[in-house]
Order: structure tokens, then C-alpha cells, then sequence
């Protein structure tokens, strides 16, 4: 979005949401404590916030700019759809940090991914898998693990017999 | 009496009183504002901005007319006026009690003076070149009463400290009023200058504002010039903007549009001398029935010059705008860059855009380009700013903002970019 400043962007969100949860708005000088604050926790440079949001991003400047956002905005549930696509194994690392740091008890992450690797990183809590739509296999981490070790075929394999039988 | 007829007694008058120098100029002006008389929409620079209908109604002429206090200009005075120079024309007529010239390189006088003394020979060379570009009936009206219009010499030396501020005020509290500002302005070699003009009505009727600004900016001198549109919706304009570059020098020129009822802005630049640079942006927001035309003509007479034009609209409501970008490459301008672009944003149904991006070119070592868009806010990054809980209102502000700011960027002088952005974040609510 030519223009538009991410912290423009941001300071507008972050006011916006506070005003619907009937907070008073922040001001420039406690906006930008918490900014510095977040960006100190997510290894994220000021250069990148004062550019035009998502112009010319890469791949990598705009994920790490959607996990600032996640933690200015502190999202009830965050959904992080595929998130380690064309990563490279720094910015997995720098994503999964920031996902790390921010949850807690009072929020929620569900992540999207096709591989164990971002789980070496973020250490899911319980794993469901996804087949046809639906969700046919539901576990721990371990399910992870197995599922990278036997591939997916074992779970389509098991659905494919369960239906049958 | 009609507008036309009290304009006619009007010349009359003045002709039998006798103006010295400039009256030939006058004549002719006259008689070629008999036989063009006033553009219709058949005329093509006028397609699609009737200004008959301004013109079918009645307004009388009063210049220097009302009582014009100094509590009236306070209201109306731009960011920054404390250091600025202040140049006061009521009902299009200098009033030097309402101005202030504190720089010692400014100089104002009227033109008919400046026609006979020392400038004479500066007024006999200059005045009038906008009749190039602009040629219809409206110019030659105002050239008809060129006597009664200023001179504006800038001395060499640099004046950016203290900026000249132009207020058109039209007293319309009584009646229509017809004003007819005219100006001569010659920026002498190594002058750096910047001027920001605004015209404002008071009073509920309406004004009509026929005016002529023509800037001659000799070698090494360097111009930025701001005009400022935020007048009533009562309001008509027509402004010529003529800048001659005689020699090597720079123009940044930002017009800014946001009301008025019917508004037409000549802009146009000569590049006579080689190495001159002309940059022209304009940012035109309306609302309303506003009109606003802008009409260019950016002529590259000489070798290696460059020129880079760039206008952006925002049309909301019933308003309409017009662009009308020309470049002109002659045949002796080689080396020339020109670049022109006009991208329009259409917030409503009721909005409509014409646009018209035209480029001559005689010469054949040359490097161009011109182009214009229409479209609307970006829906895609719409449901981007309201997926992060940013209400639609705000989204839209936020996206109209980062639109313009393309062209807010380019007011340099950081007074008046917050006064501009003040205007605009008043015109968005956030």
C-alpha cells in the first residue's frame, strides 16, 4: 500500500481496537514506547516500519511485519496460515521467536503447515490433521513427528479403511 | 445588466480616462475578447468546463470594492504568515494597506507604473505571453484591464526565509462580484523565492475570479509556488498560471484543489533556455457539485531540459474534474525528458473524471512519456485494514491519505504542509 506508513497503519489499529474495547486511545509517546518495546522483542528494525506497508516487501519482510502487527494488535487467536512458505531458516526462526513470545494463557495460535520443520520451533500444544476437508486425526506433538517419519499416506490409509469398514 | 454588458461599460470607461503605455494592450485585448467571446463547449480547451453559465449570471465589478478589514484577512491568512511576506488584493485590486512587503528584495508596484519607469522594458517584453497557451475570450478579458494589475519584481538574493503569501479576497456580502486580479511577476537571475496563493469570498453571493499570473523566471532562479484552492462552494475561478523560464532555473509548482463551485486552472510553462527544470504536481479532492479543470501546457522550446508533471484526483459525491495535460517538444528540444501522469480515484456513482494526456513532439532525440488512470480505492487493501479491526470509515481515510500523499510530499515548506494536511484531515475526518 504506497503511502501508508506501517506504524501509520499499526498506531491506527491499535487505537481503533482499544476504542472497542472501551480503552482510551494511546498518544504518540506511549504508542512508541510500545512500539520500540515489540520491535526490540520481535528483532525488527525501525527501517522496515517506517516503509510503505507491504510495498515491495519480500517474502520474509512481509511475515515478519505480520507477527509485529500480531504483537501490537494482541490477537484473542492468531491463525498463521502456512506461514513458513518461502522462508528462509532465519526468518522461520525470527516468526517462530515472535509466536513464542506472545502467547500465553488468555490467547490462541493455530498454525497452518505442511512440515515438521516449524515445529522444531514453535512446540505445538495439540497437532490435528486435516483430510478432505475434515478432521480426521487429532494428537500431540508426537503426531507431528509421526506423521514426518511415515508420511502422509499411514493417515489416508486409515480413513480410507475406517470408511470402508 | 448582464455580467458582459457591465463589463463592456466598464472598459469603456476606463478607455476614455486614458492608461498610458499599456493601453494599445488593452485595446487589442478587448477586441479579441469581442470576436472570441466566451468559450462554449464547442470551443475543445472548454469541453468539458462551461463557463457560460457562469457567466449568464449577473455579477457586478467593484474593484477594490467593500470594506475589507484587517480582522477579515486574519481569518483567511495561511500557516506561517508571522515571517511571510502579505500581498492583499480585494475584488482582484492591490491594496497596500491590507499587504505587508517586509523584504527588501520584493518589490510591488502597479503595472502601469512599472510600464513607464525602469521596468518598462521587462513589462514590454513580458506582458501578456500567457496569450500563447490561453486563447479565448476569458484571457483576453482579463488582459482588457491589465492597467489596473501589479508588478512583482524579486531582486537577486534568496527570500525563502520569508515567503510571499497572494490573498484574492472577493467581498461578495452584497452582491455577485466580478474580480479580475492580475499579475507580473520577474524573478531576477539567483533569486529563490517561494509564493503561495489563495483566494477567498465572503459574504454569501457569489464570486467570479478572472485571473492572470504570469512569472518570468530569469537564469539560475529558482521558484516554488503553492496554490492553495479552499474557497467557498459559491466560488468560480479561473486562473492562469503562466511561468516563462528565460533562463537555466528550477520551477516546483503544487496546486491543491478542495472546493469551489466552477474551477479552471490554466497552468502553463515555457522552457526557453536549456537546463531549466519544471516540476508541477497537483492534488485535486472534491466533494459536492464541486468542478475542478486543470488544464497543462508544459512547451520544451530548448535542448536539455526537463519537466515532470504529475496530478492526482480524489472525486467524491456529484463533483467533476477535468485534466488536460499537453507537452509540447519543438523541434530544436533535443535531449528533452518529460514525464506526465494523472491517476484519478472515484469515491462515488455520481463522480465522473475526464482526462486527457496529450504529447507533440517535433524532435527526435527525446525522452517521454505521459499516461492517466481511473479507478477506485483498492478493495483488496481495504479488507486488509479492516481485517486488523480498522473500522471501513477509517480504512477508506487511510487509503484516500496514502493516495495524496504523493503529491503533500511535494509541498516543501512545512508550514504549509501542515496546513495542507490539516485541510485534508479535516476534509477525512480522522
Amino acid at each position: 500500500m504506497a503511502g501508508l506508513s506501517t506504524t501509520n497503519f499499526v498506531k491506527t489499529a491499535v487505537n481503533e481496537i482499544r476504542k472497542y474495547r472501551g480503552e482510551p486511545a494511546l498518544d504518540s509517546v506511549q504508542f512508541l514506547r510500545m512500539m520500540k518495546e515489540k520491535m526490540a522483542l520481535m528483532n525488527i528494525d525501525q527501517a522496515l516500519l517506517s516503509r510503505s506497508l507491504n510495498e515491495g516487501f519480500s517474502g520474509g519482510e512481509k511475515k515478519r511485519n505480520e507477527i509485529f502487527q500480531m504483537a501490537m494488535l494482541q490477537p484473542k487467536l492468531a491463525i498463521l496460515d502456512e506461514t513458513d512458505s518461502g522462508l528462509d531458516i532465519d526468518a522461520i526462526r525470527i516468526v517462530a521467536n515472535g509466536v513464542n513470545k506472545l502467547r500465553n494463557k488468555d490467547n490462541a495460535v493455530l498454525v497452518v503447515t505442511h512440515y515438521q520443520r516449524l515445529l522444531d520451533y514453535i512446540v505445538p500444544d495439540f497437532v490435528h490433521v486435516l483430510y478432505d476437508g475434515r478432521i480426521v486425526k487429532s494428537g500431540t506433538k508426537e503426531l507431528a513427528l509421526e506423521l514426518e517419519e511415515r508420511g502422509y499416506d499411514f493417515i489416508k490409509n486409515e480413513v480410507n479403511a475406517a470408511q470402508e469398514a | 445588466m448582464n455580467t458582459i454588458e457591465n463589463i463592456k461599460e466598464r472598459f469603456h470607461e476606463l478607455q476614455s480616462a486614458g492608461n498610458g503605455k499599456l493601453k494599445a494592450h488593452e485595446q487589442n485585448a478587448f477586441e479579441a475578447f469581442n470576436r472570441l467571446g466566451i468559450p462554449t463547449s464547442k470551443h475543445e480547451e472548454w469541453k468539458y468546463t462551461r463557463i457560460g453559465s457562469v457567466f449568464n449570471k449577473e455579477f457586478q465589478i467593484k474593484p477594490g470594492g467593500g470594506n475589507i478589514t484587517m480582522k477579515d484577512i486574519a481569518a483567511v491568512r495561511m500557516a506561517g504568515y508571522e515571517d511571510a511576506n502579505e500581498l492583499v488584493f480585494v475584488n482582484g485590486i492591490y491594496n497596500p494597506d491590507l499587504s505587508t512587503v517586509s523584504s527588501r528584495e520584493l518589490v510591488v508596484q502597479p503595472l502601469q507604473d512599472a510600464s513607464l519607469n525602469e521596468y518598462a522594458g521587462i513589462v514590454q517584453k513580458h506582458l501578456g505571453h500567457s496569450s500563447r497557451y490561453a486563447k479565448d475570450g476569458v484571457h483576453a478579458l482579463n488582459s482588457s484591464f491589465v492597467h489596473e494589475g501589479v508588478f512583482i519584481h524579486i531582486a537577486p538574493g534568496q527570500i525563502t526565509e520569508h515567503p510571499v503569501y497572494v490573498y484574492y479576497i472577493t467581498d461578495a456580502r452584497e452582491a455577485n462580484i466580478l474580480s479580475q486580479p492580475r499579475n507580473l511577476v520577474h524573478i531576477s537571475e539567483r533569486a529563490e523565492v517561494e509564493i503561495a496563493e489563495t483566494h477567498h469570498t465572503l459574504g454569501v453571493s457569489e464570486s467570479f475570479t478572472n485571473h492572470v499570473l504570469e512569472v518570468i523566471v530569469e537564469r539560475d532562479a529558482n521558484v516554488n509556488y503553492y496554490k492553495i484552492q479552499n474557497d467557498a462552494d459559491h466560488s468560480n475561478h479561473v486562473c492562469t498560471t503562466h511561468f516563462r523560464q528565460t533562463g537555466k532555473s528550477n520551477i516546483h509548482a503544487v496546486t491543491i484543489s478542495l472546493t469551489g463551485g466552477i474551477v479552471r486552472n490554466n497552468m502553463s510553462i515555457t522552457l526557453e533556455a536549456e537546463h531549466a527544470e519544471a516540476h508541477l504536481y497537483g492534488l485535486y479532492f472534491l466533494k459536492g457539485r464541486t468542478h475542478v479543470d486543470n488544464h497543462t501546457v508544459v512547451d520544451h522550446v530548448k535542448p536539455n531540459c526537463m519537466s515532470n508533471e504529475l496530478y492526482k484526483g480524489i472525486i467524491d459525491g456529484d463533483a467533476t474534474a477535468v485534466f488536460n495535460g499537453k507537452i509540447f517538444v519543438q523541434q530544436d528540444a533535443q535531449k528533452t525528458n518529460a514525464y506526465q501522469s494523472n491517476k484519478n480515484v472515484l469515491l462515488s456513482d455520481g463522480a465522473s473524471v475526464n482526462t486527457k494526456p496529450q504529447l507533440e513532439i517535433f524532435a527526435d532525440d527525446v525522452k517521454c512519456s505521459h499516461g492517466c488512470t481511473v479507478g477506485r480505492l483498492d478493495e483488496e487493501g481495504l479488507f486488509y485494514l479492516r481485517s486488523r479491526g480498522i473500522s471501513e470509515n477509517t480504512a477508506r481515510s487511510l487509503l484516500i491519505h496514502a493516495f495524496a500523499i504523493d503529491i503533500l510530499e511535494h509541498v516543501k515548506s512545512a508550514v504549509l504542509r501542515d496546513y495542507v494536511d490539516k485541510l485534508i484531515f479535516e476534509r477525512l475526518e480522522i
